[in-house]
């Protein structure tokens, strides 16, 4: 098991997370990422599929990795990282089925993911995980060490490879097909405040997209 | 007549890159009071805990190591150039440039700018072009205003050329629903800037405008701070929370700017900022 409850309840990960991992995570747990990620963003998923598309194999074994929405600042010298904070995850939704396909075990991003994608996890037993969104400083703190492995030509969206010591973040879409943001919002919707266009269970983009 | 003042191009320079690093290191000390209010009055745990490392990551960042977010953003630059001012030494735009190229090289500061949105998305490396708002005011001075604007909440940013009968209720419908559907993306709790009147772009680029004004001071024109105050409540209302998370804590404030509009318009632009506000201004 790659798959550590702390006693607090938090639980560590590393990877590579096999299905078994994937399933023991829920929505809402707090996850501290300890080990290999891969940071990878717009234009290196775009990049990534365009390669499968012509049969090439990805820079890296992706079975069971971790991969990171993230494009850090530059480093100042005699530091391994700059700001190194999430970027909004339902940017990659084009890309990500085609890395779920290939055995890709975990996404670290901010904000949700739509019901394509949801679904998408679960029936690849994945997970999504969000970090603090513009909280690039702190998430600087966690990074250990990073390198850049790919498509260097990219600058700060070059595929890295991280290693990170108690990352944290929050489960966001587990491999049931649930939504925390769902959860996390609706008691605190006051209805009788608002238009009947957003009030839930009514509001038509919350129901869709987490939230309702 | 005035006397013609002359300003040294290489001084524009030298300010636009001191306010890039600045900015980008440490928030304006208005949003560390509003964040710790918000924290103050988060009623849900969660979206305390996740305020309180908010509060940590402005303390972290403003120590000058690590800027406050790795999206260090747009540069976006508003210029109030007085009409006795002569720029000399070089080019006025040419100049901002040097001062973004030289503030985000020597700041440690992420390149974001692609040359080209559809054809060449290669980054430009040093975050030009900056996006120049320039007016021509009275005087022998020049204000120049910097802004370091995330791409996260910039893109759920809503624009919308609304009836005159959707009115009043209709405009505020619209604001709610734009951040309502930021959701997450946005990074709250941030600032939401409404432009409303003018015409298709008018109105954006009084939005924008709002976002630089001081934040949580409301517009001085009475009946447009109420709907600010209106517009704060609701959105809260809303049930988003920092990152939402779920909370009270939507937004920090709500600003509205309006202008003239046209009979047959109603024309309202909603530009939504983060928790990281990043700005700051200096008058040569």
């Amino acid at each position: 098991m790659s798959v550590e409850v702390l006693d607090d309840g938090r639980k560590r990960i590393s990877a590579p997370l096999s299905d078994d991992d994937v399933r023991s995570l829920e929505i809402g747990d707090v996850v501290l990422v300890k080990g290999t990620v891969y940071a990878a963003r717009d234009a290196a998923h775009k990049r990534m599929v365009e390669m499968l598309d012509r049969g090439e194999d990805l820079p890296f074994d992706i079975r069971g990795q971790v991969v990171y929405y993230v494009g850090p600042t530059p480093e100042r010298p005699g530091n391994v990282t700059g700001s190194a904070g999430p970027t909004t995850a339902s940017r990659m939704d084009k890309w990500t089925p085609r890395l779920l396909e290939l055995g890709l075990k975990g996404i670290m991003g901010k904000g949700g993911r739509g019901p394509a994608i949801r679904a998408e996890l679960e029936k690849h037993t994945a997970v999504y995980m969000a970090a603090l969104g513009g909280g690039g400083a702190l998430s600087a703190l966690t990074v250990r060490s990073q390198e850049v492995i790919a498509f260097e030509e990219f600058q700060t969206e070059a595929i890295r490879r991280m290693e990170l010591d108690d990352f944290p973040v929050w489960v966001v879409n587990d491999c049931r097909g649930r939504d925390f943001y769902a959860e996390t919002i609706t008691p605190w919707r006051k209805n009788e405040l608002l238009p009947e266009s957003l009030r839930f269970p009514t509001d038509q983009w919350a129901v869709e997209n987490g939230g309702g | 007549m005035a006397n013609v003042r002359e300003i040294d191009a290489a001084e524009i320079t030298r300010v636009v890159r001191e306010l890039c690093i600045e900015i980008n290191y440490k928030v304006p000390e208005e949003m560390v009071e509003l964040v710790k209010r918000a924290r103050d009055l988060e009623e849900s745990p969660l979206g305390r805990q996740v305020l309180d490392l908010l509060i940590r990551n402005q303390a972290l960042a403003a120590e000058g190591e690590y800027p406050y977010c790795q999206d260090t953003g747009y540069t976006v630059i508003f210029l109030d150039v007085g009409q006795d001012v002569h720029v000399v030494g070089a080019d006025l735009y040419d100049a901002v440039d040097e001062g973004v190229r030289q503030g985000y090289g020597d700041g440690y500061l992420r390149g974001s700018i692609v040359r080209d949105p559809l054809f060449d998305r290669r980054n430009t490396g040093d975050n030009t072009p900056a996006f120049v708002h320039t007016r021509i005011v009275p005087g022998d001075q020049i204000r120049i205003q910097v802004d370091a604007k995330g791409a996260g909440s910039e893109n759920m940013g809503k624009h919308a050329m609304l009836k005159p009968a959707d009115g009043l209720e209709g405009a505020k419908e619209y604001v709610l629903q734009a951040v309502a559907e930021s959701g997450p993306n946005a990074c709250p709790p941030g600032i939401i800037g409404v432009g409303i009147g003018g015409n298709f772009e008018m109105s954006a680029v009084i939005a924008k405008r709002a976002l630089m004004r001081k934040v949580g001071q409301p517009n001085p024109d009475p009946q447009i701070a109420e709907l600010e105050a209106e517009l704060y409540e609701k959105c809260n209302a809303l049930g988003l929370g920092p990152e939402a998370l779920g909370g009270t804590q939507t937004v920090l404030a709500v600003h509205v700017e309006t202008m003239p509009t046209h009979i047959a318009s109603l024309p309202v632009a909603v530009n939504i900022e983060c928790h990281a506000h990043r700005t700051g201004s200096r008058v040569i």
